[in-house]
């Protein structure tokens, strides 16, 4: 598959070979679907619509819904506003959702539709029915990434949703609540993040919560609209809180900086909570956003935590690693390996953004600076360099499998999307509880690896 | 700040009268920044003494995202602020997208923030409003104002009247508002007479009537507005006037398209069928 994959790199400018990225429409549809009640809606052919929705299905493995305005080369011609008009007609008549969160498409950015004007003009025309409400996010694939698309739409929530009720300060601060953007993160971890926040005791909106919206309990019954999901009245509420705990700089920032401006919610912007520091610094502004103390028993989860990183530090010290996958992830990652002293070699994420490599150059710049840090890179890059100069261990999505299964070495499926293997839909990998998951699945790659690949006299009982 | 776009057939003088215009009101003291949306990149040729700039989507091209606005603006004749959008070569991409993504930057970059102290923005749009790309200007929060250039020419009023259909359909769900014709004269039979009944059927009026004259040529071969070039003449005192009367107006309306029957009946009356 990859064999022919040479070591001998040579200059390419216009040219990615096995992305480390995918559509925006994805990334804005997966956050749409984090409303409660809401129907995703991509205005668009319906071609991108159908390859979305089975990309999320194979990552979630759960139905995933979602209209389509289903443009033909009229619509392409004539512009798409009678094909939206007939699609929102057509979805609150069929579907009912409280809400459609529209992204547009490739197609519909070039011929330029203006969708607020059509959401205008549905609204006048009495197309959407009073009480519902119509939102949009314009997602070109041809800037940014999935993960652009998701941040547009988290912001687009709060652009048309969230707002200032004109409540006094004393008011809020009777029942104060506090915001958390989330990031482009597994139900699974969007129920850890709740878990601690519950323990923490702190009143909080989550937004968007794809928990209870793509994790499901098999119950013999089909529910187009679960139960899951933020209201749309929590996100209106959210201009109403305290403040704000944005994680992740790319998908979940620019969402917290607009409701800052929009309704003056201060907001603490941190990185995904993987590993040991950066929960530490989500349980910090936690405690000092929401009031509260650290309960012992999250300090309790974070002790077995610290006790495994000591217990295990001979396996992880100096191994190199690769890394791949999407920019928040890949920061908060490093961090934790830098964490495990392991040595992070090759970091590497498919969007743009200078941020990236600033944040994890400075991660890495006293345990592995001679790290190859690279946004708007790809995996064939990735791969070559792993020729050069081999890894211990690769982490990445599944895409990456390919690299692994040729070069023979440990890999770890971490982030989106991971096609093939279960464990993500069910265990978080945020928190004290999700880093400790994550050791075990970097310690068992590397330990069954050598227990599988070495000689005979160096095979032990105990590695 | 005030958002003017600039619309007009192809050919019809909307760079060297929107130029002149801008020229007219710094003069007055009005900061102003003029936006060229024609893949040309000549909308701002006067104001800065030549065809110097780089455009948006070239900087976009050479060098990535991460562009500044010190990369794409220039300061042009009296500090007024000149950007260039630019677009593909002819016959190749979509000069309408061009034009999304040029605008989309400028936001993005803050040009239009409170903080830039502007009086007025103005759009030079190329020719019709031909695709989605091209009414990007006058979408919901973005220009507000409209002038039409026009002469007395029947192609430029046929043109006129489309570019009102246009209209029509933005200002209906937003506030963008046609503010008047501007008449570039072509020195065409009863040419002011017929362009204010025109303008008058369109529900709007001629902010000015710009007399033909060389000195326009003159100013435009030594790569300056008519105003930078001659203070005194008389054609500077006719763009300063245009520059007055857009600066006082008051008339903006939703336009009413006329039906072909009618545009030509308009011509003949003025005799233009003769």
């Amino acid at each position: 598959m990859l064999d022919g994959t040479t070591a001998e790199i040579k200059p390419r400018e216009a040219l990615r070979i096995n992305p480390a990225k995918t559509c925006q429409p994805i990334g804005a549809m997966y956050a749409a679907l984090g409303i409660h009640g809401c129907m995703p809606h991509s205005h668009g052919s319906q071609g991108c619509c159908a390859y979305h929705r089975s990309h999320l299905t194979r990552h979630f493995k759960e139905p995933v819904v979602a209209t389509s305005s289903s443009f033909t080369e009229g619509a392409s011609v004539f512009g798409g506003l009678a094909n939206m008009t007939q699609a929102l007609s057509n979805i609150f008549t069929i579907y009912d959702p409280k809400i459609v969160a529209v992204h547009t498409t490739c197609l519909s950015e070039v011929i330029g539709d203006d969708i607020p004007m059509m959401i205008k003009k549905a609204t006048e025309e009495g197309i959407i029915p009073a009480g519902k409400v119509v939102i949009h996010a314009n997602t070109p694939s041809f800037v940014g990434s999935h993960v652009t698309g998701f941040a547009s739409m988290v912001t687009a929530m709060v652009k048309y949703l969230s707002e200032s009720s004109g409540k006094t300060e004393a008011q809020l601060k009777d029942e104060p609540q506090l915001n958390i953007i989330p990031g482009y993160i597994d139900p699974a971890d969007m129920r850890e993040l709740k878990r601690i926040i519950k323990e923490m005791g702190v009143k909080t909106v989550l937004f968007p919560d794809t928990s209870g919206v793509l994790d499901l309990p098999q119950d013999g019954r089909y529910r187009m609209f679960p139960s899951g999901g933020a209201t749309i009245e929590q996100i209106k509420s959210a201009g109403d809180s305290v403040g704000t705990i944005a994680l992740g700089h790319f998908a979940s920032h620019p969402a917290a900086e607009k409701l800052d401006e929009k309704c003056n919610v201060p907001c603490a912007l941190l990185e995904l909570p993987y590993g040991l520091t950066n929960t530490d610094r989500f349980i910090h502004a936690l405690r000092n956003h929401g009031g509260v103390d650290v309960p012992g028993t999250l300090g309790e989860e974070r002790g077995r935590l610290l006790d495994a990183m000591g217990d295990m530090h001979q396996y992880f010290h100096g191994k190199r690693v690769a890394i791949a996958g999407d920019p928040d992830h890949v920061i908060a990652l490093t961090q934790f390996l830098v964490e495990l002293d392991m040595k992070p070699a090759y970091v590497i994420t498919g969007s743009s953004g200078n941020h990236f490599e600033q944040r994890v150059t400075e991660i890495l710049k006293d345990q592995a600076p001679e790290a190859i840090v690279k946004q708007n890179s790809d995996l064939f890059a990735l791969h070559q360099w792993i020729k050069n100069q081999p890894v211990d261990l690769l982490i990445g999505n599944t895409y990456c499998k390919y690299i692994a299964h040729v070069e023979k070495i440990p890999f770890v499926r971490f982030g989106f999307p991971v096609l093939d293997r279960m464990g993500h839909r069910y265990f978080p990998g945020v928190g004290y509880m999700g880093a400790l998951r994550l050791m075990e699945k970097i310690n068992d790659a590397l330990l069954d690896h050598k227990d599988r690949e070495c000689p005979e006299e160096t095979f032990e009982l105990i590695q | 700040m005030r958002k003017i776009a600039i619309y007009g057939k192809g050919g019809i003088g909307k760079s060297t009268t929107t130029q002149n215009t801008v020229a007219g009101l710094a003069e007055m003291g009005h900061k102003v920044m003029v936006v060229g949306c024609d893949p040309k990149a000549d909308s701002t040729r006067l104001l800065l003494g030549g065809l110097s700039q780089r455009s948006v989507l070239d900087t976009l091209r050479e060098e990535g995202e991460d562009v500044e606005l010190a990369d794409i603006r220039n300061g042009g004749f009296c500090n007024t602020l000149c950007v260039e959008s630019g677009g593909p070569e002819p016959g190749v991409g979509c000069a309408g997208r061009g034009i999304i993504t040029s605008i989309n930057m400028l936001e993005q970059l803050g040009a239009y923030d409170a903080s830039e102290n502007l009086n007025y923005v103005f759009y030079d749009v190329l020719g019709d409003v031909v695709c989605g790309g091209f009414a990007m200007p006058i979408r919901d929060g973005k220009a507000e104002e409209i002038y039409i250039v026009c002469s007395g020419e029947m192609m430029a009023m046929y043109a006129a009247n489309n570019i009102c259909k246009g209209i029509l359909k933005f200002a209906t769900n937003g506030k963008v508002r046609l503010g008047g014709l501007i008449c570039n004269s072509r020195k065409v039979d009863n040419e002011r007479q017929m362009i204010e009944q025109f303008a008058k059927l369109l529900g709007t009026q001629m902010i000015h009537f710009v007399p033909r004259d060389n000195d326009v040529q003159r100013a435009e071969i030594n790569r300056k507005t008519v105003i930078e070039w001659n203070p005194k003449c008389g054609q500077a005192d006719e763009y300063r006037a245009l520059a007055k009367a857009i600066d006082q107006n008051t008339n903006f309306v939703i336009p009413r398209p006329l039906p072909m029957p009618e545009l030509e009946k308009l011509l003949m009356e003025f005799g233009l069928y003769n």
